[in-house]
């Protein structure tokens, strides 16, 4: 007699068909990168992936742990894929490969593997390298990028050295600058005005990047593989602060729209407070987690001293997490009026 | 009338593959070689065998009898004679053997005298011992005595009675066939049940994929003039769970603290509401019961089976096909492999599924958990399935008490929805069951440090008595020895005549107070504790009897012995 087990019938699901699905959501954002920066971006891509699951397979081998079950998990691709795509394009490829080895053997494998990290790995590579090297994780290269791929390639590889030309702050940051630099003197709206930095609604050419994550986050969404209470309540934190400063003071403040298509806004919303690894479990928790995080990232990006808050909020808030799990254990059947 | 529905949280909608057993009608299945029947086939306590071996028995003459008020009994399911009563395999997932009437069937299916009663003419209070004495449990799957369910909470109206028609398991089709084809019997089974607990309103829940079904109960309740609603409801796994059924039906949410009357509903499955009607108007006890035989086979029907049917005759009906590698007893989501094909259909067999790797691949490597929360959505009880899962594997069953793991249902909701092929039921199973074994350990524990105690107790007691009752004989003694012949009553006599309430030590007057109360306790015990001689097998009791008649003349003796030596103290006790 073989001991089997209800139930005899499982749903068509597994970890590595929910991590395929968040790596297809990424394909529009990196498809407008693409459009933006030249192949350059795959490049960077192909670097975090090469280094995380290779780190991914050393630790497995190294915790006797099934290589090709974990391996086909998918998991190291998508830390991988977040990492690229958080670090400032045209990054020496030395600096995704720190990123990706702190984030898969400390953040991931120390705590314990898949499901066990109570950081999210990608914030945590992002947060490890904009403290070790802020000036290299602070410059973001123009959209209208001079050269062609032998000349981004030779800059990420290191062999030709880093030209002013191809790297420069990125719109939050040039907003930032600006607004110190001027002294009260310039009103936002003209800063905003200056079409070599900013577009429509936000950095030039970055918001288009921005609306294609919003495009594959609510198709996660209605996949139903994320729901929608952290990325609605991480946008709420942003837009509820910033619209609220920028209503009080309009010259000094950008708009809530600026900022939700800003930095990591946008890729944070769907992609990073939606880990559910690292996040909020009850409806409500991730409601609290969500707009925590979000309104933290607005906290630090626009009064600290860092370009983007994204990693560092979403950090502290998941230091929180079993807390406020712990209190938002949602009401069961049959007890929802005790 | 318009029946406005409520909708339970979380569920899944796993394919239903009824449709392969519903084509043909029930049929009914051949009396096999043999028939093993066990005789506990329901919640409660295990009846007592009333026949053994060489006895012939007839259609329906009680095997096996409740042996207390939780319990039902069971019937020889066609005559014969019996073979045996000994220890068979059980239809349970532990293979574990289980206390078996063996019965070879003579053929002639001779029934015993049947006797058709009119309930409406009975008190309420014997209609449930017929029911009980009819062997009449709850056939969805849960075998719960049925007659127990049949008052109504004393504090609470009831409201609703509800029928449960769901059928919400994959697979499953014998409470849809019994439905097309005895709707009549249902409804009148449903009426017995609504005269005994006097609810406003009878509910018959039906999932919308069986509209046949529906109709024929429709169109009963019309034929019978009843005012039972027949309501769809949306076909969703665990759809046909109790408490479910009831949200869906009443909007009420039983929590797991509380027995359904307690919020004034009351629910049966509708193969119970037939037997019942059988076994009252019909003097038929539960012999046979419908079970659908499907999945890898040629032939998937609905069968009527006599309980007590060995596997292996009842599956030979459907032609497994040649890669069935196993058999599930209930449906896909809840049910289990059984043991092997000795194992007989119990009143709990509502549904047999050959298994092949092509139905019922084996589950994938399990994963970690991901906390995705998949769990928490599907759980029909709003639970944090990873959470207790979490705790469960980690030993912590206190924090799996927290997370409330005893609302569980068990429907497997939460393993059939995780990404990561975590068997998670399993884990709950397992924390139920450790928690439950602690409990006893600690409830064994905790009677054996009272006696301990009690009887620590009783020897101080008792050594001061003993040095009191010498005190006084020595007093006596010395008393008897000074020439004081006026004074003819000892202090001895005092204190154990009837006048020792005027003594005037009281600490003696409350001794003997405690004394006679525990004398009194240990009678109440004696009166109310089986004895260790029940459930013991036709030839133990034989046995036993012959002794007892043996001891019978000497025990007399001894009695008017013991009589005459606690006489005070009987007379005492027995003015309580």
């Amino acid at each position: 007699m073989n001991f089997t087990t209800p139930p005899y019938l499982i749903q068509d699901v597994s970890v590595q068909r929910i991590m395929l699905q968040v790596l297809a959501a990424l394909l529009p954002g990196i498809a407008v990168y693409v459009w933006l920066l030249g192949p350059i971006v795959l490049l960077q891509i192909a670097i975090a992936t090469i280094a995380c699951v290779l780190a991914e397979a050393g630790m497995l081998k190294l915790l006797n742990k099934p290589l090709a079950l974990f391996l086909g998990d998918g998991s190291a691709i998508v830390t991988a894929w977040l990492i690229a795509l958080a670090f400032p394009p045209l990054s020496p490829w030395w600096l995704i490969v720190v990123g990706a080895l702190f984030a898969i053997v400390v953040a991931k494998h120390l705590y314990g593997g898949l499901g066990q990290n109570p950081f999210n790995p990608a914030m945590i590579a992002f947060a490890v390298c904009i403290v070790s090297f802020p000036a290299l994780m602070s410059q973001w290269p123009p959209v209208d990028l001079p050269g062609g791929f032998a000349e981004h390639l030779a800059l990420v590889m290191g062999t030709a050295p880093r030209l002013d030309a191809m790297s420069g702050a990125t719109p939050l940051d040039a907003l930032k600058t600006a607004l110190k630099l001027a002294e009260g003197t310039q009103a936002v709206p003209n800063i905003l005005a200056d079409a070599r930095t900013f577009g429509h609604f936000a950095g030039r050419g970055w918001e288009w990047v921005g609306v294609a994550y919003l495009l594959g986050g609510l198709w996660l969404w209605q996949r139903r593989i994320i729901s929608w209470h952290a990325p609605f309540a991480f946008l709420a934190g942003i837009g509820v602060l910033s619209g609220a400063l920028w209503v009080v003071n309009p010259a000094g403040f950008a708009s809530p729209i600026f900022h939700l298509f800003s930095g990591g806004a946008m890729l944070g919303a769907f992609f990073i407070v939606t880990d559910p690894v690292s996040g909020c479990t009850t409806p409500r928790g991730k409601l609290i987690f969500g707009f925590g995080a979000g309104a933290l990232a607005y906290v630090i990006r626009v009064f600290g001293g860092y370009p983007d808050g994204v990693a560092f909020a979403v950090l502290l808030l998941n230091i929180c997490v079993p807390l406020i799990d712990l209190y938002t254990q949602p009401p069961i059947f049959g007890m929802k009026n005790k | 009338m318009l029946q406005q529905l409520f909708s339970f949280k979380g569920g899944v909608k796993p394919d239903t593959n009824k449709a392969p057993s519903v084509q043909a009608p029930i049929g009914t299945a051949p009396l096999p070689r043999l028939l093993v029947v066990p005789l506990h086939q329901s919640i409660g306590g295990m009846p007592n065998p009333l026949v053994e071996a060489g006895d012939r028995v007839l259609k329906g003459q009680l095997i096996g009898s409740a042996d207390q008020w939780l319990s039902s009994a069971v019937h020889a399911p066609t005559s014969g004679t019996v073979r045996a009563i000994e220890e068979r395999v059980a239809a349970h997932p532990s293979g574990l053997p289980t206390l078996s009437v063996v019965i070879e069937p003579d053929g002639q299916d001779q029934w015993i005298e049947r006797q058709p009663l009119d309930y409406q003419a009975l008190e309420p209070e014997r209609v449930r011992e017929v029911l009980r004495d009819a062997g009449v449990v709850g056939l969805g799957g849960a075998v719960f005595p049925s007659h127990a369910k049949l008052s109504a909470a004393k504090a609470v109206a009831m409201e609703e009675l509800v029928i449960n028609g769901a059928e919400c398991e994959p697979y499953m089709t014998c409470d849809d066939l019994l439905m097309r084809e005895r709707a009549d019997d249902i409804v009148r089974g449903s009426g017995i049940f609504r005269d005994l607990l006097q609810p406003k309103r009878v509910l018959i829940g039906i999932e919308d994929n069986k509209p046949e079904a529906a109709a024929a109960m429709k169109a009963a309740v019309e034929r019978l003039g009843e005012n039972f609603e027949v309501i769809t409801v949306p076909t969703r796994y665990p759809a046909g769970g109790a408490k479910q059924l009831i949200r869906v039906l009443t909007g009420k949410e039983v929590p797991a603290s509380k027995r359904s009357p307690e919020m004034g509903v009351q629910c049966f499955n509708v193969a119970t509401a037939y037997t019942a009607w059988r076994a009252i108007a019909h003097g038929e006890p539960v012999l046979s019961r419908i079970v659908t035989l499907t999945g890898n086979v040629e032939q998937a029907r609905n069968w009527d089976v006599l309980l007590g049917t060995p596997l292996r005759d009842f599956v030979a009906l459907g032609q497994a096909r040649p890669d069935t590698n196993g058999y599930l007893m209930g449906g896909p989501m809840m049910g289990f492999e059984m043991p092997g094909l000795d194992a007989p259909i119990i009143k709990a067999t509502n549904c047999i599924i050959a298994s092949s790797a092509r139905l019922f691949p084996p589950p994938a490597p399990e994963m970690p958990c991901i906390r995705c929360g998949a769990c928490a959505e599907a759980c029909p009880h709003e639970l944090q399935p990873f959470e207790m899962y979490w705790f469960a594997r980690a030993r912590n069953f206190g924090k799996t008490q927290e997370y409330n793991i005893f609302d569980c249902i068990e429907c497997g909701c939460c393993s059939y929805v995780c990404p990561s092929h975590i068997p998670l039921v399993q884990y709950f199973r397992f924390a139920k069951s450790e928690i439950w074994s602690r409990e006893r350990e600690k409830a064994m524990a905790d009677a054996a440090k009272a006696r301990f105690e009690l009887r620590n107790e009783r020897e101080e007691r008792e050594k001061a008595e003993k040095a009191e009752r010498l005190a006084k004989a020595a007093a006596a003694k010395a008393a008897a020895k000074k020439p004081e012949p006026a004074d003819n009553a000892t202090p001895a006599s005092a204190t154990s005549g009837v006048d020792a309430p005027v003594d005037a030590d009281p600490a003696a007057a409350k001794k003997a107070a405690i004394a006679a109360a525990m004398e009194r306790a240990r009678q109440q015990r004696e009166s109310v504790q089986p004895k260790n001689t029940d459930g013991l097998s036709i030839a133990q009791r034989k046995e036993i009897a012959e002794i007892e008649a043996r001891r019978a003349p000497l025990q007399a003796r001894q009695t008017a012995l013991d009589t005459e030596n606690t006489e005070p103290q009987r007379t005492k006790s027995n003015d309580q």
